[in-house]
């Protein structure tokens, strides 16, 4: 009962709140007052729902808390669905194989000679996955919250337009030289700000993203100011002429490898000593740090791999689209590719590709969808920092093999 | 100084007039102290004596004001680490715990021990991504030496628990593990027994002194349990306001009248 | 070198920079008691600007005119920002009080997001006018050359509210629990502050300050829209953080300083690289005095 009362006085309260920005529009150029009441409705209906469901939430959590501080002694974590997945080799090599074999076949299947619309999309959201990929490294893994990502991804793409329309080098040159300019960057950025605590560092890397973006849109001697760069060539097949939907499914190709070398290293990393080192980095600097660990150093490196698989993805893009133009990295951008880790689940590589083919191919293919997305994403973030802060995905539990056979004290320790 | 007592063993540890200072505040004032081979030190002092700075001054975390701190490495060398980052200085061999624990939650027991081996490791990025033999090889052996220190500890058959779930006494003795992992030739423990119960202090202080013994590894350590420090310290050096106001063997120390009227006396008259 | 120039830019700078210090007050305040960059502030301070446009707006269109409207669209306005501020700290921030420290970040960071495609969606992405609701002052003169009517009113707003909320903290019931909670959390709890209602109260203070700062800056700029709060945030965050977060005197001092270095950068240098300065000097200051200018290094306790 006391729910209700509480749902029907926050409908009310979001009516009032919403009352002037929903309801009442000004038209300046007409000179006149649309008054959208059905809105208020609306708000009101939803709020009360929402309100009702969220009370109902808040309090499952808040039990199972409380069970959980009920038993200190080790409790089992319930394994997840991917847990079991991993835990089951034969299963897991199968899935691989299954997801391995549809990702090759999808450009052909899903496109003709004339329409190939479907490969460009997936392109664009491989992309995006190598991309959520390295920023997992540098937040999800490292804890470095990096608010500029996307800035790397622009050195990457503007590398490789200017030197292909001013050198004349080829994509393949370029490639390896976006990755290293991304890191590059990445480092210089990188050293500076490395004492910084977690949420200065945000605000800085914010900082350097935006400024990279203002040097784009003004310096238009060097990078053709807002208009862009246009005539980026694309791939180069050895010399070989291919048609329009060949281009793109070479493209698809490239960047699936791309993907596929992403997480083969990411996986690696993970499961190191570099890897540990990020996640303890993560977990608690002071402790990491006391523990022998060089901070400098560890920070720097998630900071520059993260970079430079932007880099790589950046040339990718810019050879991609053959135009590019400050208005794709914008901070909005960094902050989807931010929202792709979270969501996924900071650290875990499949929920990130999940994540970010989701928050890619959403928009694409469902337009009512794409109007609203942004405002999805913001609340998608506020809603997974409350009440399910490991993402989608948790981040998996790495089971070692060891010898359990007793070792004398004098070898084991020293 | 009351140092009368005869100190055996290689001097390990070497700090002088170490003083520290926050702002106007002066939290340790002056303090000397010395560790030997196989001694178990240990430091008492009110709260807010100041030993948790003395350790933080002594572990890097801290550039002391003035004074000094040198060590005596394996290979007869003396350094001064003051203002040496602290994971230098737990290269040279030197390893704590905190006071407040500060594990890594989100990773596993074993995970927790592994990165105590980071610094006794050298795989690179290029290695990790390569999988070389060397990578592979650090791999084997972080995990083996990682999993013998549980065993130690007692903590084998949690090993693959994600630290968090641990028990409050078995989080202070993971931590213990993480640092021995470091392979130090001096072990510093804050407070290791806070939030124990007596059954548990009790298999604290044989793990203390286990290690030094199976070990060979020195140990300092901060402690408000008196009966544990009393029974397996070696030499104890007793704290007040900042300054060291006493050291010398548990007798001297349970006998000496400025201890009893500063520290142990508020015992007594409880 | 052109002393009326400089002047002029002065005048610009300091104007610019006490509407800086306003909105950057509500980060300092929020940061000093609960350690979070509150990501979403420049979005008050945007929708107070909104909701002042609409009120103003309506008031002009249905034949009301008169003095009386800028105050009557700056007090609805910060009731409505006030409310907002209220209502993202009880639904972004409070359920993750005890998270880890990047958590309640990446949380304001999606209610900034959220806050700003709101208002884009249900008004417009477009860039509305602003109206002109401060009347030209005769008795300026000759000021006029240096200062418009509006940047003396932004000046005499900005100093009533400042010395307003200088006696709150200091003098009120309120006042003295936020400098408790501030100094230790655990420990105002204990002696019987109620932490989330001081919590609530520095959020909506800071609100109101933002959205004053809203209705100052949109009558000065004749313009807004759904993305002016998000540089604004950055812009008051800088000079909160250019003070010392946490201190207020220092985000009033952070605000004139980053309102003024701006202002003679983008007059001397080059205005299209205004917020290059504005963000090169957050880095400068966050590298070399993390602790900003009236701020105190402190030791993280270990």
């Amino acid at each position: 009962m006391s729910h209700l009362k509480r749902s029907l006085g926050i409908g009310l309260w979001f009516m009032f709140l919403t009352l002037p920005l929903m309801v009442v529009r000004v038209n300046t150029v007409s000179r006149e007052v649309e008054w959208r009441w059905s809105n208020l409705v609306w708000v009101g209906i939803c709020a009360f729902a929402i309100a009702w469901f969220w009370q109902f939430s808040i309090e499952r959590r808040a039990a199972q808390r409380a069970k959980v501080a009920a038993e200190p002694h080790p409790e089992k974590d319930r394994p997840s669905l991917a847990q079991r997945l991993a835990d089951d080799p034969v299963l897991s090599r199968r899935v691989l194989l299954a997801a391995a074999l549809i990702a090759l076949i999808f450009p052909w299947a899903v496109s003709t000679t004339q329409n190939f619309y479907h490969v460009n999309v997936m392109v664009s959201a491989l992309i995006f996955v190598v991309l959520g990929l390295g920023l997992n490294i540098t937040v999800g893994l490292a804890g470095l919250l990096d608010l500029g990502y996307i800035a790397f991804f622009a050195v990457g793409a503007y590398t490789y337009a200017l030197l292909a329309k001013g050198f004349g080098l080829g994509f393949w040159m370029c490639l390896p030289l976006g990755g290293v300019m991304g890191m590059l960057f990445g480092v210089v950025l990188g050293f500076p700000i490395l004492r910084l605590r977690g949420d200065y560092l945000a605000i800085v890397t914010l900082g350097f993203g935006s400024i990279t973006k203002i040097v784009l849109e003004n310096w238009d001697t060097v990078f053709g100011g807002a208009a862009g760069i246009a005539g980026i060539p694309r791939p180069d097949f050895f010399g070989l002429p291919l048609d329009g939907r060949e281009k793109s499914i070479y493209t698809y190709y490239i960047v699936l490898a791309l993907v596929a070398v992403t997480i083969f290293v990411t996986n690696r990393l993970k499961n190191s000593r570099v890897g540990r080192a990020w996640m303890a980095l993560r977990e608690d600097e002071i402790a990491c740090v006391a523990m022998g660990v060089d901070m400098a150093r560890t920070k720097l490196s998630a900071y520059a791999l993260g970079a430079f698989w932007a880099g790589l993805a950046g040339v990718i893009f810019a050879a991609h689209n053959n135009f590019i133009n400050p208005d794709s990295f914008t901070f909005m951008d960094s902050a989807m590719v931010l929202a792709m880790v979270v969501l996924g689940g900071m650290g875990s590589i499949l929920g990130v590709i999940i994540a970010s083919l989701a928050l890619k191919l959403l928009p694409e293919y469902l337009r009512a969808f794409a109007e609203y997305r942004m405002l999805v994403f913001g609340a998608v973030m506020v809603l997974m920092m409350i009440f399910r802060p490991q993402g989608l995905i948790n981040n998996m539990r790495r089971k070692y093999e060891y010898d359990t056979a007793d070792v004398e004290s004098n070898d084991g320790g020293k | 100084m009351a140092a009368s007592s005869t100190r055996g063993g290689k001097k390990l540890l070497e700090v002088s007039g170490l003083t520290m200072d926050f702002g106007g505040l002066r939290a340790v004032d002056n303090v000397g102290l010395d560790i030997h081979a196989g001694e178990i030190v240990a430091l008492i002092g009110p709260n807010g004596a100041g030993k948790t700075t003395f350790f933080n001054c002594v572990t890097g975390i801290y550039t002391p004001t003035t004074g000094d701190v040198r060590i005596h490495t394996a290979d007869g060398a003396t350094r001064r680490i003051n203002g040496m980052k602290p994971n230098r200085i737990t290269g040279l061999g030197m390893a704590r715990t905190f006071q407040n624990i500060r594990l890594f939650p989100a990773m596993t027991v074993l995970e927790n021990v592994m990165i105590g081996r980071h610094c006794r490791t050298g795989t690179t990025i290029l290695d990790a991504i390569l999988g070389t033999s060397r990578s592979a090889r650090e791999e084997r052996e972080s995990i083996d030496t990682s999993y013998q220190l549980l065993k130690k500890v007692g903590l084998a058959d949690v090993a693959d628990e994600y630290s968090r779930n641990l028990s409050y006494g078995a989080q202070r003795r993971l931590e213990i593990a993480r640092a021995l992992a470091t392979e130090p030739f001096l072990l510093l423990l804050d407070e290791p027994a806070a939030g124990m119960n007596p059954q548990e202090t009790h298999e604290l202080d044989e793990l203390i002194t286990r290690i030094r013994d199976e070990e060979n590894v020195a140990i300092l350590l901060i402690e408000h349990d008196m009966k544990l420090v009393m029974n397996i310290s070696d030499h104890i050096c007793v704290m007040e306001y900042g300054k060291e106001i006493a050291q010398g063997t548990p007798k001297e120390i349970k006998e000496n009248p400025k201890v009893i009227e500063a520290y142990l006396g508020e015992e007594a008259h409880a | 070198m052109d002393f009326q120039y400089l002047f002029e830019l002065l005048c610009g700078g300091v104007v610019k920079g006490s509407i800086y210090a306003l909105i950057a007050l509500g980060y300092t305040m929020v940061y000093g008691i609960i350690q979070l960059i509150n990501f979403a502030h420049g979005e008050i301070y945007m929708i107070g600007a909104f909701v002042a446009f609409i009120v103003a707006g309506v008031l002009t269109l249905t034949g009301y005119s008169g003095l009386g409207i800028l105050p009557l669209a700056a007090l609805i306005a910060v009731i409505y920002a006030a409310a907002y501020g209220y209502t993202l700290e009880k639904i972004a921030y409070r359920p993750l009080r005890n998270a880890p420290r990047l958590s309640p970040l990446i949380s304001a960071i999606g209610a900034s997001i959220f806050l700003m495609n709101y208002v884009q969606l249900v008004q417009t992405p477009d860039f509305l006018p602003f109206p002109e609701l401060v009347p030209d002052f005769e008795f300026l003169g000759d000021l006029t050359q240096f200062m418009s009517s509006v940047d003396v009113v932004i000046l005499a707003v900005t100093t009533v509210t400042m010395i307003a909320l200088t006696v709150l903290i200091k003098y009120t019931r309120i006042g003295k629990a936020m400098r408790a909670t501030q100094q230790d959390m655990v420990m105002a709890r204990l002696v019987g502050v109620n932490v989330d209602r001081v919590i609530s109260a520095t959020f909506i203070i800071g609100s109101v300050l933002a959205a004053i700062g809203g209705v100052l800056i949109a009558s000065r700029t004749g313009q807004i829209n759904s993305a002016i709060g998000f540089m604004a945030g950055i812009k008051a965050f800088t000079a909160a953080v250019l003070g010392g977060i946490g201190n207020i005197p220092g985000a009033v001092l952070g605000g004139l300083v980053l309102g003024v270095a701006e202002t003679f950068g983008a007059g001397y240098i080059s205005s299209a690289y205004e917020d290059v300065f504005a963000f090169g000097l957050l880095v400068l200051i966050l590298i070399l005095r993390p602790a900003g200018l009236l701020g105190k290094a402190v030791k993280q306790k270990v």
